[in-house]
């Protein structure tokens, strides 16, 4: 579904682009097969959430080498407080949330696309020194536990998943942001955090993964969408394009995001 | 009336005067603003709910016991400095400012590296004491000393490099030893300075959040001080955030005032 | 039970090289100008300043002998007056009193009660209470001797004891100090750079000048018998030296006097100021000593004026006349002037070098 919307947006930016502009070169528009819009130029700044930072910024790389002359800006941080700066005006092209939430929250925006999921994983320091064996440990007093508070989005899904499984957590901490949970376990400081697999593999010389079963039950649907206000909207919509094209959805994947 | 107009000191400058009020404003304007978008209807609600009084007293705990510390470690250190005689004096001090630079966060990891599970020191003391102090009120009060720390340390060691050493021969000549001339004329004469670098110690440590977030962590009623607990709000509420903040000013104004002049400028 | 201090200490040009003694009872005033050393040898008797070499030893106790032995101040048996008092601000006056017992181990509140004893025996026992800030500079000087006695010390060390205090308060302050100064027991040690101090306290004075002693004796026998121009001018007198020959001395640096005693040999000539008279013209009369003379420079004391003159080649080139305020206007002194000056001969005094 997602596809046929993103294969509609290209076919009409690149009828407009046909039809409209006049100075186009045929060749550029039908060479790569995906986006090439004409005459992307200047920056993109792009609000993008902390879990979002490997792979945002290899696309980000990956995109200035298709557009050259072309400089990509991130700004990476928790969702909320991306959400709260746009609404405070800050001068973003592209927001992507790690939750539905964060983009609802934000006001003058084009319509949100849903562009990868993510799941929940038990990250644990190389070797398990903890001896964890699965989300029923997050129970466990004596163990030393980081999960993100319940304010962020990381936090809202632990939570979900809890239900699910019927345990009361006991966490030592709760963590700002997902980030902040994975360098803990990175150091060693917590046998164990709720983090998203994406954090896992980003981070695999120090941490181990352990998955469970029931975190499907909370799956969190990351959305991309231009801001309205975007000072560069030609940018942010070939930006888009490009997260949303295969070339994207490779680098997506391959870092631990589930296809949408 | 008639006292201000006989005043012999004169009018402030006029060079003088505009740069400081535009000091002030720009000082003042930021606390009217948070005062202008309080939600004025729901505070009663929102100020006396169990999580704010938790946090405002872990914050007030955890504060004043860092400053404690400060205050036991500090001033010794202070006085090494200005009287000890050490060689590479500069270079200590340079040390003992380090935490004014660094970013909170960064002395937040900086501490796990070395008092965590697996620290230099934190490893040991795990396995010989089970003292962990990572996700424990403790380890709040560790990081809030640390970056307060420097403040107390500068203040007391200005203070002692102006305090005039006579005072202390004429008590040695009296018959007081090193230790007794401290206690009953040195400390005495430099109280001022010590209460300047106290109050200043206790204001940062009560605001401090990247390194308390990084090595204490963030739990209600543990580790959840103020500052920590009007972050997270903004996630979610921002109006309890507004809250928050009002009830961490206030209080922190109220004990900034009530400090008499004359403590800090004298015992004139 | 003498304080012996053989005292040798240099400070980049400047040498202190000093042997004294003091005896229980004794007042011993070290006096000298500014820069001479006094301050010097006072710090390194109570201990805040550390000998190059020498010894200071209170009998057999030593306090201070390089290379290895060193008592610091709080273990030496002392009182210390400082010139600026330095009373403790933050304490009362009967806590500053009682501060050296304290400190010494005696408890709260037995040092409390000797201290109001102090205060009372100095006339202060009102001000118990009162914070140093509050008192006159009087005041401030006997609450710190009080402090500096209090403690019964083997030695008293009085550092300018007076020189903070304006010329009015200093004759009775003086004059007090010098009452308990008799009554205390033990040995003291006054350093001062003013001669009525140390003639009106002491027991005994030594002048000390650029480190060194120049003469030591009773008050009235420096006085009388100056053995340097600085000593001489320090307690008010003209100091030559010449050949005596009969009643006739020729002097060193030139001109002659006049004795009413013979005398033979290299002599000391002594007389003050207040001998000398001036006129206008040469005067008629008994004097012997009449020189004509030239006014070069005019200082204002207290009740007189001191005139110095140069009278050679007739008399000394370089001569000290008091005169009264009044005379100084009748005679229209200026610098340069020419006047005449007449000395009796029965007023000088010649002694052996």
């Amino acid at each position: 579904m997602v596809r046929r919307t993103a294969f509609a947006v290209l076919a009409a930016v690149a009828a407009l682009a046909l039809a409209g502009c006049g100075d186009d070169t045929p060749a550029a528009s039908s060479s790569s097969g995906s986006s090439a819009t004409p005459t992307v130029s200047g920056t993109v700044e792009v609000f993008a959430a902390a879990s979002l930072t490997g792979t945002f910024t290899q696309l980000g790389k990956d995109f200035e080498a298709a557009h050259p002359g072309v400089k990509v800006h991130f700004n990476f941080a928790g969702s909320s407080a991306l959400a709260k700066q746009i609404n405070e005006g800050a001068p973003a092209d592209v927001f992507a949330s790690a939750a539905p939430k964060n983009m609802d929250d934000v006001k003058d925006k084009g319509t949100p696309t849903t562009f990868v999921k993510n799941t929940l994983e038990i990250a644990v320091p190389k070797g398990n020194p903890g001896r964890i064996t699965g989300i029923k440990d997050f129970a466990d007093k004596d163990k030393k536990i980081a999960i993100c508070a319940a304010q962020v989005p990381c936090g809202a899904a632990a939570e979900k998943v809890f239900k699910a499984v019927g345990i009361t957590a006991q966490p030592d901490s709760l963590e700002q942001d997902v980030k902040a949970a994975l360098t803990k376990v990175g150091l060693g400081e917590v046998d164990a955090a709720l983090v998203y697999k994406t954090d896992v593999l980003s981070a695999k010389d120090k941490v181990e993964g352990i998955e469970f079963p029931e975190s499907a039950k909370a799956v969190n649907e990351y959305p991309i969408a231009t801001l309205s206000e975007a000072p560069n909207p030609d940018g942010a919509k070939a930006f888009v394009e490009y997260v949303l094209s295969d070339k994207g959805k490779a680098v997506l994947t391959a870092a631990g995001f589930d296809a949408p | 009336m008639s006292r201000r107009s006989r005043s012999t000191s004169g009018r402030v400058p006029l060079v003088l005067l505009l740069p400081a009020l535009l000091g002030l404003a720009f000082l003042v304007v930021p606390l009217i603003g948070l005062l202008a978008k309080a939600p004025w209807s729901t505070l009663p609600g929102q100020l006396f709910s169990a999580e704010v009084w938790q946090a405002l007293r872990l914050s007030l705990v955890c504060a004043t016991a860092a400053t404690v510390v400060c205050l036991l470690l500090g001033v010794p250190l202070a006085w090494l400095l200005a009287r000890g005689g050490l060689p590479g004096r500069s270079v200590i001090r340079a040390f003992v400012t380090v935490p004014l630079v660094l970013p909170p966060v960064v002395g937040g990891v900086a501490l796990l590296l070395v008092l965590g599970r697996r620290g230099l020191i934190g490893q040991h003391l795990d396995a010989w004491f089970g003292i962990s102090l990572p996700f424990t009120t403790a380890g709040v009060v560790v990081a809030e000393a640390f970056v307060a720390m420097p403040f107390l340390v500068i203040s007391v060691e200005g203070a002692l490099r102006a305090a005039d050493p006579r005072y202390e021969e004429a008590a040695a000549t009296l018959g007081a030893g090193r230790w007794t001339t401290f206690r009953r004329v040195t400390l005495p004469s430099i109280a001022p300075g010590i209460v300047a670098g106290t109050v200043l110690c206790w204001a940062r440590a009560l605001g401090e959040f990247g390194a308390t977030i990084t090595f204490a962590g963030n739990f209600p009623g543990r580790t959840t001080t103020m500052p920590l607990a009007v972050y997270l709000a903004l996630e979610t509420d921002p109006d309890v955030a507004v809250v928050l903040s009002l009830v961490l000013l206030l209080v922190s104004v109220v004990v900034l005032a009530s400090l008499r002049e004359r403590w800090i400028g004298g015992l004139r | 039970m003498t304080l012996y201090a053989d005292l040798r200490v240099s400070r980049g040009s400047f040498g202190l090289a000093l042997d004294l003694t003091v005896e229980p009872g004794e007042v011993v005033a070290l006096l000298g100008p500014n820069g001479a050393g006094k301050t010097t040898a006072l710090r390194a008797i109570a201990g805040l300043l550390a000998l190059d070499s020498g010894r200071i030893a209170l009998d057999s106790t030593v306090w201070d002998e390089p290379p290895g032995a060193f008592r610091t101040p709080d273990r030496r048996p002392i009182g210390v007056v400082f010139q600026d008092y330095l009373l403790f601000n933050h304490l009362s006056c009967l806590e500053n009193v009682a501060f050296g017992l304290r400190a010494r181990g005696v408890e709260k509140q037995t040092a409390r009660v000797e201290a109001a004893r102090w205060l009372e025996t100095v006339g202060l026992s009102q001000y118990a209470r009162t914070r140093p800030r509050a008192l006159s500079g009087g005041q401030a000087q006997r609450v710190a001797l009080a402090r500096a006695l209090a403690t019964d010390p083997e030695l008293l060390l009085l550092d300018e004891p007076l020189a903070a205090l304006d010329a009015s308060t200093t004759l009775h302050v003086r004059a007090e100090l010098g009452q308990h100064l008799r009554r205390f027991e033990g040995r003291t040690l006054l350093v001062t750079h003013d001669p009525l101090d140390a003639m009106v306290l002491a027991d005994r004075l030594i002048i000390i000048e650029n480190g060194q002693v120049v003469q030591e004796g009773k008050p009235t026998e420096v006085a009388h018998r100056p053995r340097t121009d600085y000593v001489a001018q320090l307690v008010g007198l003209n100091l030559y030296r010449g050949n005596a020959s009969g009643t006739i001395v020729t002097l060193t640096e030139g001109g002659t006097i006049t004795l009413a005693e013979p005398a033979t040999g290299p002599v000391h000539v002594a007389f003050p100021p207040a001998a000398v008279s001036l006129y206008p013209e040469h005067p008629s009369g008994s004097p012997r000593n009449t020189w004509p003379a030239i006014v070069t420079g005019i200082e204002q004391h207290a009740h007189t004026v001191r005139v110095r003159l140069n009278a050679a080649p007739a008399g000394p080139a370089d001569l000290l006349a008091d005169i009264t305020t009044a005379a100084v206007a009748d005679l229209h002194l200026t610098p340069g002037q020419p006047l005449h000056t007449t000395l009796k001969a029965t007023e000088v005094h010649t002694y052996p070098v």
